[in-house]
């Protein structure tokens, strides 16, 4: 019962604005408008990338270069750390937006909910985005110092002890992850916040007069019309999960050995080996990876939302 | 697309001209005097160093004026002396790395070569042999020879009435009484991943002892880390005191200072180091320097027992350095591989070893690790570096020997990973054969 009447009312106001019939008309500016922010994309985006292509195409050092084909890209998925390194990426990239999407959803319901110091809490769930990532990092590598590091010395007050955070093999990548999450959460709680304070009241207490507890009011109104913040949440933090580099290169460097190696930090050591062609191609590579792995999901929640 | 690289190129000499303006290197002449700039990297005992230098020079020369300029150290200064280098707009004289990485730079394109001067005639051959390319030489020394192999506390070796090991069957000996005394034998510290590869590079005598002309063999694809049982071993021995459990507990996240501090004052029995270690020393234990022995990494063969060195870096001219100043430049350059430019060297920081200049000597003050390393290069029992008679080292070494070390990948995996490593540095290099 609940499920249909907030559907159906959503899909009737979306209606409503949109058919003002404007649509007909043309543009009245110029193109010439265009001309100054196409310079600024053509200079600054389009011919780098375009430039980056051609690179990852030859061995180049600053005083050189010499053009070889793919070589590049078959020596790149040769390369002994790129098997692990996709590996770690792609859990890396699931972990962390899973583990935004659920907590950013619980923090976002405790922040827009009758709390006491509500803005105070808010911005402080905010806070971590604004710090420096590189910062945060360094910070952390302290905090989870294996003996001398705040974090386990607390767990061993309780009587835990501590896994080795950083240095355990098994444990670095997650850790880097869970740092991440902590660091994150707060851009997801405000996307989520901005969701659900967008969600009509009348929903809720309808919700309430036919005799809906909490539970089921989040699971059946909260839950479902906040979904276009849940596809931005998972979106993003999923591109940005993929293109993880600061964060792990200022805690673990890859390590230790290669076992939080991920695809940026790959790409970064062959960088500063002075392999500058095989960098470039590994960040085509890359570029290719978070398309492929981002536009289905896009377009998948996209068309979800639209046969609504 | 043309447009767009021309716009880019202009870009960058904008960038470059300001930043030439902005380090006064420009032509200002002050006073009569020729201003040069000089380009180190930026470890606080290495400014330390040229500060002393520069001031013994300006002594002795009234007419030069030189300035210290920085850059980062690590890949980040490589890249921007080779960004400098490109633009042209490099510092007048400065200090890069010899050997292997020197040729990345490109000498014959870039560099003044210095072969007729009057000084190079007193450098050590073999540090000779690592600033050249082809017949012509292109620097000066900046530093002194170093030796890798390990440090040892030599209070516990009296307490435990051990010998210096010449064998490796030796040194496991001494490390299983150093164990029973309840002190962790040999440091290891992961957190800085470098101070990993020490016990594999360090090796490199013994697999040179056994194979004469292998770095030959290697650099032209025919020998193999993986199927040479010397070049193998180093891997193995790592594996081995691993499994023997004779690391200190905290050897996955302790730091370089922490391992020279625990062997200077007796919480770990060795550390395997390079020499260059001893000007740390000083600040990591002050007070434990003269408690740190050194010994050349012990091999199968007692009778082959011999250190591996580390030549110094150079300092070189660019091309783009012309006139007036490469007169000064040149002075300058001479002027470090004299006995007062050593003198200076050593009366501002504590040396690590033995200088490359044939007319320079030892202060009698120096560290007891240093001595020690001086009797190997006095007897002639030393090898270079793999690093200095190759152009081929893996990027990838370290993580290779972390891995080995925390027990995550068994030696002869990591030995082969790491001809893998080295296969791919030879092909970007473009070299025949691979």
């Amino acid at each position: 019962m609940a499920t249909v009447t907030p559907a159906k009312a959503a899909s009737r106001i979306e209606d409503e604005p949109g058919s003002g019939g404007r649509t007909t008309q043309k543009s009245p500016y110029p193109y010439w408008f265009l001309v100054p922010g196409g310079l600024i994309f053509a200079v600054f985006f389009l011919v780098p990338s375009v430039m980056a292509f051609y690179f990852s195409l030859t061995r180049w050092t600053l005083f050189d270069q010499e053009f070889i084909g793919f070589d590049n890209y078959v020596q790149f998925f040769r390369e002994p750390a790129l098997a692990s390194g996709l590996w770690h990426t792609v859990v890396y990239a699931g972990v962390t937006s899973g583990l935004k999407v659920v907590l950013g959803m619980a923090l976002a319901v405790l922040l827009t909910g009758p709390i006491i110091g509500r803005g105070f809490l808010r911005s402080v769930a905010f806070f971590p985005v604004l710090v420096s990532t590189i910062g945060v990092g360094l910070t952390f590598q302290v905090l989870m110092h294996p003996t001398k590091g705040v974090i386990n010395q607390a767990l061993d007050l309780i009587g835990v002890t501590g896994p080795a955070w950083l240095v355990d093999p098994s444990w670095a990548l997650l850790s880097v992850a869970l740092v991440d999450v902590w660091q994150g959460v707060g851009l997801a709680t405000v996307i989520y916040m901005a969701g659900i304070l967008s969600i009509p009241g009348e929903y809720f207490e309808a919700a309430k007069v036919d005799g809906a507890g909490a539970w089921h009011r989040f699971r059946h109104v909260t839950l479902p019309l906040a979904k276009p913040a849940t596809i931005s949440v998972i979106i993003l933090s999923l591109i940005g999960g993929l293109r993880k580099f600061d964060l792990i290169w200022a805690m673990t460097k890859g390590g230790p050995g290669f076992t939080s190696d991920v695809m940026a930090s790959v790409v970064y050591k062959q960088y500063q080996a002075g392999f500058y062609g095989l960098s470039t191609a590994g960040n085509v590579v890359l570029f290719l990876l978070v398309i492929v792995l981002v536009l289905p999901l896009f377009w998948f929640f996209n068309r979800r939302e639209e046969t609504r | 697309m043309r447009f767009g690289a021309a716009l880019l190129a202009g870009a960058l000499c904008c960038l470059s001209a300001c930043s030439a303006g902005s380090l006064g290197s420009s032509d200002d002449e002050t006073g009569g005097k020729t201003a040069i700039t000089f380009l180190t990297n930026n470890d606080p005992a290495n400014v330390k160093v040229a500060e002393s230098v520069i001031a013994a020079f300006e002594a002795g020369n009234t007419d030069v004026d030189v300035k210290l300029d920085t850059r980062p150290q690590g890949s980040e200064g490589d890249n921007l002396v080779k960004t400098r280098l490109a633009t042209g707009d490099m510092a007048d004289v400065f200090e890069y790395n010899s050997g292997s990485l020197l040729q990345a730079i490109a000498p014959q394109t870039n560099l003044t070569a210095v072969t007729g001067e009057a000084w190079v005639a007193d450098l050590d051959p073999t540090f000779k042999q690592v600033v050249s390319t082809g017949s012509e030489v292109y620097g000066s020394p900046w530093g002194a020879i170093v030796g890798g192999g390990i440090f040892y506390n030599k209070p516990l070796y009296t307490k435990l009435n051990l010998q210096v090991p010449k064998t490796w069957a030796d040194f496991m000996a001494n490390n299983a009484k150093i164990k029973a005394a309840g002190v962790a034998p040999v440091e290891q510290t992961y957190s800085e991943t470098w101070t990993s590869q020490v016990l594999v590079l360090a090796d490199y005598h013994n697999v040179a002892a056994a194979n004469p002309g292998w770095a030959e063999k290697y650099t032209n694809n025919q020998a193999k880390f993986a199927t040479t049982p010397q070049a193998l071993a180093g891997f193995q021995r790592l594996e081995e005191l691993k499994k023997a459990g004779y690391w200190n507990e905290d050897y996955a996240s302790a730091k370089y200072n922490e391992g020279l501090n625990a062997v200077a004052t007796g919480k770990a029995g060795h550390y395997p180091m390079i020499t260059f270690g001893v000007p740390a020393l000083s600040t990591a234990a002050p007070d434990n320097v003269d408690d740190v022995g050194f010994f050349a990494l012990p091999g199968d063969d007692a009778s082959k027992n011999g250190v591996t060195l580390w030549e110094p870096s150079g300092i070189y001219i660019p091309k783009s350095t012309e006139g007036d100043k490469l007169t000064a430049a040149k002075k300058f350059q001479a002027f470090v591989a004299s006995p007062e430019g050593c003198a200076a060297n050593a009366s501002a920081a504590p040396v690590g070893g033995p200088f490359a200049v044939k007319t320079c000597t030892l202060p009698d003050s120096v560290a007891p690790a240093v001595k020690d390393l001086s009797a190997y290069v006095d007897a002639g029992t030393t090898t270079p570096a793999l690093e200095f008679l190759s152009s081929i080292k893996g990027p990838a070494l370290e993580q290779i020997t972390v891995e080995v070390g925390s027990g995550i990948r068994p030696a002869a995996d990591g030995a082969k990973l790491y001809d893998e490593d080295v296969k791919k540095q030879a092909q970007q290099l473009g070299l025949q054969g691979w």
